[in-house]
């Protein structure tokens, strides 16, 4: 077996992590294992993700045939059904890879965090099992070669999401925000599942290796040489040019519905602010770095289907961009330490969409930058949030740099990243999809398509400065200025092993330690397993972009682009290499350049210098105010347009079972309890009577015997 | 041949024999619609039992067929188990009730 062989295990290590995890959860004495044997297979994948690396077709360094741009590693045959063939199997080109970094790097570094964040909670195994598991998931979320093993992980990842939000099961608002979480999701993805019948049926096939070649064909109207292609994608475009041609309509727009869902954009972003109820790893790993993020992979893995549309990616940029303008200015009124993060992460989201929308590097660049520096804010706000005992008002923090150097200075490379700060990774992959999006705008033939290109470039630009602004206007309010915090309720971080036996020394010195904490106020995290991981997520928020965009001897420069223009992504465009492309985006550089210092400046000077001057500012503008801290009212809307109807509906159908159904039922029951009131006394028991009934009955029968044989 | 000439009749005829199952079947079926001892009636579906056997052999002799003279055979072998073990049933209900009255079991009454 070859190292490349080896790939297509990636996702069973976590498989193997989830079988152990759920092995400690029975026996207490193993409970505290389950930790490092998640950070373990996690581990494992990621090792092999890297000796694989090489391997991969079309990665730098390797030459690209035309014919053999991906490679497909079966693991075993699935479904064979007339022609419709699922296999088992994982689809390799430079895209897959770089999600696979992200999920299994970011993934390790997140669960060796969580082995410290959750130390001590009840029901540590299970977290992480469903953490393992949820790696499985998305593994082969990005590694399947057909869009059903895609949506397996896709409804994988869902089920994850919805357990890890759930996880303290005994709090109600975490319980409501799960069943949110998966409410929000299962619409979407009926929309993702409609989209793949409507693949299967335009192309007879829902293999990528398949229809994203057949899909490139029909793209290029045949001018590629038709020999090339093989037989099965020889008969998909045969197949597609005999459908109905509203079927290729249709299907980017039903798939984009699942990637709406999934990845938080309007309109079903509804679920992901709500999410930040389970445990902050978990925000961050699966509701920042990974699993919101496969929407976006989708349509980029899917980007030869989605243009067979005129106006699909449009439409996915123009959403975008509006998503990312919504969340941006709901983000600057937050006062919820993750609620901010929550918000931009949904807004982020929104520029990856322009990103793909616009076919640029930009969009995964932007998707792997994100990863990094979006779990590090992440898992920095955990640190905070552990340190003041589940506090998470920023109204009520500042000056926390005294008590937690190294939180702070962590969290404030992430703040400059996500800010977009000049020659950080966020500014890089930022820039780079937004000078796109202009591009497209200008360069985009049909009128319509290129406004709606355009406005989402300017709604992302405008967005850009008010990122800038509420990440800083957090980090200053929570570290700068005078010290002063308040405890939240949770005494959760109390390691209070549920194997130990309570005596009553053990819990007098409990009782010490609980009180001695309070007394002490916040305090720095351990290095290990905390900080540490926190250091590779810092680095990469900072020097990524520029490592992968100017090379700095590591890599190439020019990496991350070639790696793309050689996945399928890009199989049907160009990047674009003029002099005006190369001056629209140093325009758009400049210009986000100055957005980002401004708003870092706004937010020095309101947050951290002259605080005093908020209010009186504030006094004008309350009622905009109002409707920002009250997030648009979007979900008192759907309660009102959504929810309300539903539920009256609901109770009309429930009257009408309650009193014509089961009045309908109930009747149908009491006939027989009627016959039977009426023949129940011939029933009494006595022997002798029922062998009368059998003469009786002997005799009739004799007597319509005698009278059929005389023939009357 | 000569006795039965001197009682008055003439060959045995199916008949006969078909009226003395009948007769055998009505007295069993009597017994058992009237009689409350349990023995009593067990007793009587016997007679009912003997009456439809002597029925089936006179019908073979009268058909020349075999079969059913074969089948009375295997009929009172099953009998007599059946016999055993309905008298096995009377016995424990005796015990339990400590009475042969048939209508004193209406447990089962709807």
């Amino acid at each position: 077996m070859t190292t490349f062989e080896l790939a297509k295990f990636i996702p069973w290590f976590p498989a193997v992590g989830v079988i152990l995890c759920l092995i400690c959860c029975t026996k207490p004495a193993l409970r505290k294992l389950a930790g490092p044997i998640c950070v373990l297979s996690i581990l494992t994948s990621f090792i092999v993700t890297c000796l694989a690396y090489k391997s991969v077709p079309g990665v730098v360094g390797t030459t690209v045939d035309e014919n053999t741009k991906f490679a497909v590693l079966n693991l075993f045959d699935w479904i064979h059904v007339g022609n419709f063939k699922a296999n088992f199997s994982y689809f390799f080109d430079p895209l897959t890879i770089i999600m696979l970094f992200v999920v299994t790097g970011i993934g390790t570094l997140i669960a060796t965090y969580a082995m410290g964040y959750m130390h001590g909670e009840r029901g540590y195994a299970r977290f992480f099992a469903a953490v393992a598991l949820f790696i499985f998931s998305m593994t082969n979320l990005v590694m399947g070669d057909n869009l059903l093993v895609l949506y397996l992980g896709w409804e994988g990842v869902g089920l994850c999401s919805y357990l890890l939000i759930g996880y303290y099961y005994d709090q109600p608002i975490a319980v409501e925000a799960a069943k949110k979480a998966f409410i929000v999701n299962r619409i979407g993805d009926l929309g993702f599942a409609l989209g793949i019948f409507l693949t299967y049926l335009t192309f007879g096939s829902i293999e990528f290796n398949v229809i994203i070649p057949a899909a490139q064909e029909l793209l290029a109207n045949g001018s590629h040489a038709a020999t090339a292609l093989s037989e099965p994608v020889k008969a998909a475009i045969a197949q597609a040019q005999s459908v109905n041609p509203a079927y290729l309509t249709w299907i980017p727009f039903l798939l984009m519905l699942g990637a709406f869902g999934k990845s938080a954009q309007i309109p079903l972003f509804v679920w992901l602010p709500d999410a930040m109820a389970g445990p902050t790893p978990v925000s961050a790993l699966v509701h920042a770095a990974t699993m919101v993020t496969s929407g976006v992979y989708m349509v980029a893995r899917l980007t030869p289907i989605f243009q067979l549309s005129e106006y699909a990616l449009p439409a996915v940029a123009l959403v975008g961009g509006i998503t990312c303008i919504f969340a941006g200015t709901i983000a600057l009124t937050n006062n919820d330490l993750k609620g901010v993060f929550a918000y931009s992460t949904v807004s982020q989201l929104g520029y990856m969409f322009i990103g793909v929308a616009v076919i640029s590097v930009g969009g995964i660049f932007h998707l792997t930058t994100h990863a990094f520096f979006k779990a590090l804010l992440f898992l920095t706000a955990g640190s905070v949030m552990h340190a003041l005992a589940g506090n998470l008002d920023i109204r009520t923090m500042s000056g926390m740099r005294k008590k937690m150097p190294v939180t702070c200075w962590l969290m404030f490379f992430g703040c400059l990243a996500l800010a977009g700060f000049p020659f950080t990774a966020g500014y890089y992959s930022k820039d780079l999809l937004l000078g796109d999006a202009i591009l497209s705008g200008i360069k985009t033939s049909d009128p319509i398509a290129a406004k709606m290109f355009y406005i989402a470039g300017i709604l992302g630009i405008i967005t850009a400065f008010m990122t800038a602004f509420y990440t800083f206007r957090l980090w200053f309010k929570v570290f700068m200025g005078p010290y002063k915090y308040e405890m939240g309720t949770d005494a959760g971080h109390e390691p209070v092993d549920d194997m130990e036996v309570i005596t009553d020394a053990v819990a007098k010195q409990h009782e010490q330690e609980h009180d001695h904490t309070h007394h002490h106020g916040p305090h720095e995290m351990p290095l290990w397993p905390m900080n540490l991981p926190l250091v590779p997520l810092a680095l990469g928020s900072i020097i990524l972009g520029a490592l992968v965009v100017s090379g700095l001897g590591i890599l190439d420069s020019k990496w991350f682009e070639s790696m793309l223009e050689n996945s399928t992504q890009f199989a049907a465009s160009h990047i674009d290499h003029s002099e005006f492309a190369h001056h629209t985006h140093t325009t758009v550089a400049i210009i986000s350049i100055i957005l980002a210092v401004l708003g870092i400046s706004l937010a020095a000077i309101f947050h951290w210098w002259k605080r005093e001057w908020v209010a009186p500012l504030c006094k004008p503008i309350t009622p905009i105010i109002n409707i920002l801290v009250n997030k648009y009212y979007i979900d008192e809307l759907y309660e009102l347009l959504i929810r309300r109807p539903l539920h009256t509906l609901g109770r009309v159908l429930f009257v009408f079972d309650d009193y014509v159904l089961a009045n309908l039922v109930n009747f149908a029951g009491f006939v027989p309890r009627l016959v039977g009131y009426a023949v129940r006394p011939t029933q009494n028991g006595v022997l002798q009577n029922y062998g009368v009934g059998m003469v009786i009955g002997l005799a009739v029968v004799i007597i319509i015997a005698f009278y059929a044989w005389l023939g009357f | 041949m000569n006795t039965l000439a001197q009682t008055g009749l003439q060959y045995p005829v199916l008949a006969h024999f078909l009226t003395t199952g009948a007769i055998l079947f009505a007295l069993g079926l009597v017994g058992f619609l009237s009689r409350r001892n349990l023995i009593i009636v067990f007793l009587c579906t016997e007679l009912m039992f003997q009456g439809v056997v002597v029925t089936l052999v006179a019908l073979s002799k009268y058909h020349m067929n075999i079969t059913g003279q074969t089948f009375v055979i295997f009929v009172l072998t099953i009998a007599a188990c059946e016999a055993a073990l309905a008298l096995a049933l009377v016995v424990l209900l005796y015990r339990r009730k400590r009475t042969l009255d048939s209508q004193s079991l209406q447990e089962l009454s709807g």
